[in-house]
Parts: structure tokens; C-alpha cells; sequence
């Protein structure tokens, strides 16, 4: 199915584990250190650099842009590594994450909780990626280098439901 | 006679051999994953499509695969007869992988310290290199980039002496379930068996240097690599985890004497995305 971004609980609900999802719209890339500070904010009860609220971000730190390209490979990082933060940042706001592989029994919890998803992208697809983002720009952390939080727009971009609001895992 | 070697032919020829594979997947890799293409039957079936969509576009737009292009490995075999006129090998090694990284606008992932601070270090470096000094005029040097979500699901299991074959399968196939869908499958597995701890480790990286479809020379353990990409292709994981029959592409195992009272067994697990390149200079 194709799927215009922000997320909608109306396409939140109707997407089953293991269903081919086509995203458009707007998406956050954060990987490990923009997770950890992102939790430490939440922790101090501060406001985040970027309104995350109903978002959907991707598990990702790109490879240097190539000149007169938007953005260099960009593939999904291994997803477990958020696991700590993720329940946190799910309960914050946050509606959907984008990245490769199983995730703890919490983070599947509070995708049900909060009525969200968990997209499983291609590993290692960064090149195929690339093509589907059009737009790239610093939303935050930018001394993070490619661990930096990015805007990025993107069209008919290929995932897969790997946990749905329902709990359906297609990990098992 | 010494075999004089030049430091530009080393240098270019690794540097050239980097970008690429950074790029363009080796052969060997590549008819693996499409044979795996035809025999998939699961769900799996869709990623290994997808990877070879993204392989496309990763030549088209000549740009890295995956973006995490990786810490690099290097196996430097070296023989005594050799003499590399005004360079110190590591140097030239250094110095091939920085500039290809960044023509090739490949992502710098390596930090300087591993826990105080983790600044990165700008430029890849340093890679971890391995010395094997031989007897000759040869020189070879195989290196690989080495990603880390696949690297996170390496394993050591130190074995009792008794254990025996199953039981070292059996191992091999503990290691891939806990690994899952994390390390982007279908992986390549390397493993080492015997030695000490760390050699084992070590072994386990030097077998992911082998070509995919060779044969092990030795037909006993030639078996046990079809029995144990037999046993792990059972646990129906497929690529990217999303279930089905190619978890993974093959198995490479090398070996070496060991203590009476152990049996270490190493498995180093790389993803599909199985980037190697050797340069070899032979002497006369």
C-alpha cells in the first residue's frame, strides 16, 4: 500500500505485519547518539531541537553526499541498538521507526501501547535508498556528523510492517 | 634476488580495489545472491529482490551499496624476499584507504577511542591489519569492509575438547538464531576453528577472504561446510529475517592445531554485503 506521511491512525490501523508499505512524505533520520541525547532530554523534561510528536523517524546515518546528489547511501542501521530509548520516545509522541531487524518485547509493547508501527527497510539497500530521497536538510545535532538528525523528503519509499499496532511481529 | 615492490603499485592497485568494492559487489557474491534469488521460496524472497535493485543503483549512480562502509581488515601476506622501496606497508595501507574513502564518499565510521569520548577519526583509519610473514617474493594483500551490524553478531565459543562435530554445528546454528534478521541475511559465515581464542577470531576473518563457490582442500572439512550451511539454512530465517529458505550464502571454515584441553570455535557473521578485494604482486 502507499502511504502519505505523517501517519495516520486510520493507516496505522489498517497495516498488518509483513505488508509492503510505499512511504511519501517527511521523515527523521536518528541512529545511536541522537538517541541518547534525545532520551536524556526527555529524561530532563526538556523540549527536543525538533518536534518529533507524530513523526516517523529512520534508523539511519548516511554515507557523504556525492556532489550534485541529495543525499549519499543511506540504508537502515540494526535497529536493536534504540531499543532502550525507543519505548521512551514512543510514549513522547513518536508514531512510527524505520529500521533492520527484531526489537526487544518493550519496544514491541509500546508500539501497541501507543498505537504505532515498526517498518523493517531493506539491510543494506543504502544506495536504493538514496534514489528515494528527494529533499535533505540538518533538523538537529548537527556536531553529530552522519548521527546528526536530518529532514529528509521521500517518495514511495520501500518498507515492510515488521510490528504493527496490533502486535502482529513478523519476527515472531 | 629481492623483489623490489614500488609504493604507488600497492597504492593504487588498493585504492582501486576499495572503491570499488565499496561499490560493485564481487562476482563470487553476486552469483551467490542470484542463486538465491531462485531457490528463495519465502517471504525473503522480496529483500533479496530488493538487493539486487539496490545493487543496480549502487553502479548506476556509482555510489556505496550500503552505507556503512565498514572498518577495514586486512590480511597482509608478505614473503621474506620481498622489499617495498622507501614505504612501510601499514603506511601505504593507510594511506589507500583514506583517500578511497573519501573519493569514494564513503561514510568514516571509525572512532579513535573506544570508549573515551568516541570522536571520530575523520578518515577511516586505522584499519586492522594482520602480518604473515611466508617464505618467497610474493606479496598479497587481502582486505575486506567489514560492517558492523553484521559484526555485532560475531561470536567466540570456547568448546570442551569432547565436544565433536555436531556439537560444533550445533554451536554454529545458536549463534545465527540469536543473530536473526540483525546482521542483514543472507550472510556469509567465517569461521575459525582451533588455536587459541584470539586466533580463532583472527581465522574467522581470514575464511571470509575465500571465494564463495571454492571448495575447502581438505574434503572433511569441505563437508562440514555444506553440513553446517545445510543446518543453518533449516532455521528459516531468510534474508533481512523476514523468514525463508537462504539465511545464508555460504559457509568458509579454516583451521589450526589446538590445546589438548579446548576447542575454540570462532564464527565471524557478514552480511550479503560481502565487500573483498586482493592485490597481489608476485615475484619472479
Amino acid at each position: 500500500m502507499k502511504v502519505t506521511l505523517p501517519l495516520t491512525d486510520t493507516d496505522i490501523a489498517k497495516m498488518k505485519a509483513g505488508d509492503e508499505v510505499y512511504l511519501t512524505g517527511t521523515i527523521f533520520s536518528a541512529r545511536d547518539q541522537a538517541h541518547k541525547r534525545l532520551f536524556e532530554l526527555l529524561k530532563k523534561g526538556e523540549d527536543f531541537p525538533v518536534d518529533l510528536k507524530g513523526q516517523t523517524v529512520f534508523y539511519m546515518g548516511p554515507a557523504p553526499t556525492p556532489d550534485g546528489k541529495i543525499i549519499g547511501s543511506c540504508g537502515p542501521t540494526t535497529a536493536y541498538r534504540m531499543d532502550p530509548f525507543a519505548p521512551a520516545l514512543m510514549d513522547y509522541g513518536l508514531k512510527g521507526m524505520i529500521g533492520k531487524g527484531p526489537r526487544s518485547k518493550e519496544v514491541a509493547d509500546s508500539v501497541v501501547r501507543n498505537k504505532g508501527v515498526y517498518f523493517y527497510a531493506y539491510g543494506g539497500c543504502g544506495a536504493l535508498y538514496a534514489e528515494k530521497i528527494k529533499a535533505n536538510e540538518l533538523a538537529a545535532f548537527g556536531d553529530l556528523g552522519p548521527e546528526a538528525i536530518y529532514r529528509l523528503e521521500v517518495e514511495d519509499f520501500p518498507v515492510v510492517v515488521a510490528i504493527d499496532s496490533e502486535g502482529g511481529n513478523i519476527y515472531g | 634476488m629481492k623483489h623490489i615492490i614500488e609504493r604507488a603499485q600497492i597504492y593504487h592497485a588498493l585504492k582501486a580495489g576499495i572503491k570499488e568494492t565499496g561499490v560493485v559487489l564481487p562476482g563470487d557474491v553476486k552469483r551467490a545472491l542470484h542463486q538465491a534469488i531462485e531457490k528463495e521460496t519465502g517471504p525473503a524472497g522480496k529483500v533479496l529482490r530488493f538487493i539486487a535493485e539496490n545493487l543496480e543503483s549502487a553502479e548506476r549512480e556509482n555510489m556505496p551499496m550500503c552505507q556503512d562502509t565498514g572498518m577495514v581488515v586486512a590480511f597482509v601476506e608478505m614473503g621474506d624476499k620481498v622489499e617495498i622501496k622507501d614505504a612501510f606497508i601499514d603506511d601505504i595501507i593507510h594511506d589507500a584507504i583514506a583517500d578511497a574513502y573519501e573519493e569514494g564518499f564513503f561514510r568514516k565510521s571509525v572512532v579513535e577511542d573506544p570508549l573515551n569520548g568516541r570522536k571520530n577519526t575523520g578518515n577511516n583509519l586505522p584499519a586492522v591489519i594482520h602480518h604473515e610473514l611466508k617464505k618467497g617474493s610474493d606479496l598479497k594483500i587481502s582486505l575486506m569492509l567489514k560492517g558492523f551490524g553484521s559484526e555485532n553478531c560475531s561470536r567466540l565459543a570456547m568448546l570442551k575438547p569432547t565436544a565433536g562435530r555436531e556439537e560444533v554445528i550445533e554451536s554454529i546454528a545458536k549463534i545465527v538464531v540469536e543473530a536473526g534478521g540483525s546482521p542483514c541475511p543472507p550472510t556469509i559465515l567465517g569461521i575459525g576453528i582451533g588455536g587459541t581464542m584470539d586466533y580463532a577470531a583472527k581465522l574467522s576473518k581470514k575464511a571470509l577472504i575465500r571465494e564463495l563457490d571454492d571448495s575447502h582442500p581438505d574434503p572433511w572439512y569441505a563437508q562440514l561446510e555444506d553440513d553446517i550451511l545445510k543446518r543453518v539454512n533449516e532455521l528459516g530465517i531468510g534474508g533481512g529475517g523476514l523468514g525463508g529458505d537462504i539465511t545464508t550464502l555460504a559457509v568458509k571454515v579454516e583451521k589450526f592445531p589446538t590445546h589438548i584441553a579446548g576447542l575454540p570455535v570462532a564464527v565471524t557473521v557478514n552480511c550479503w554485503a560481502d565487500r573483498k578485494t586482493i592485490v597481489e604482486l608476485k615475484g619472479k
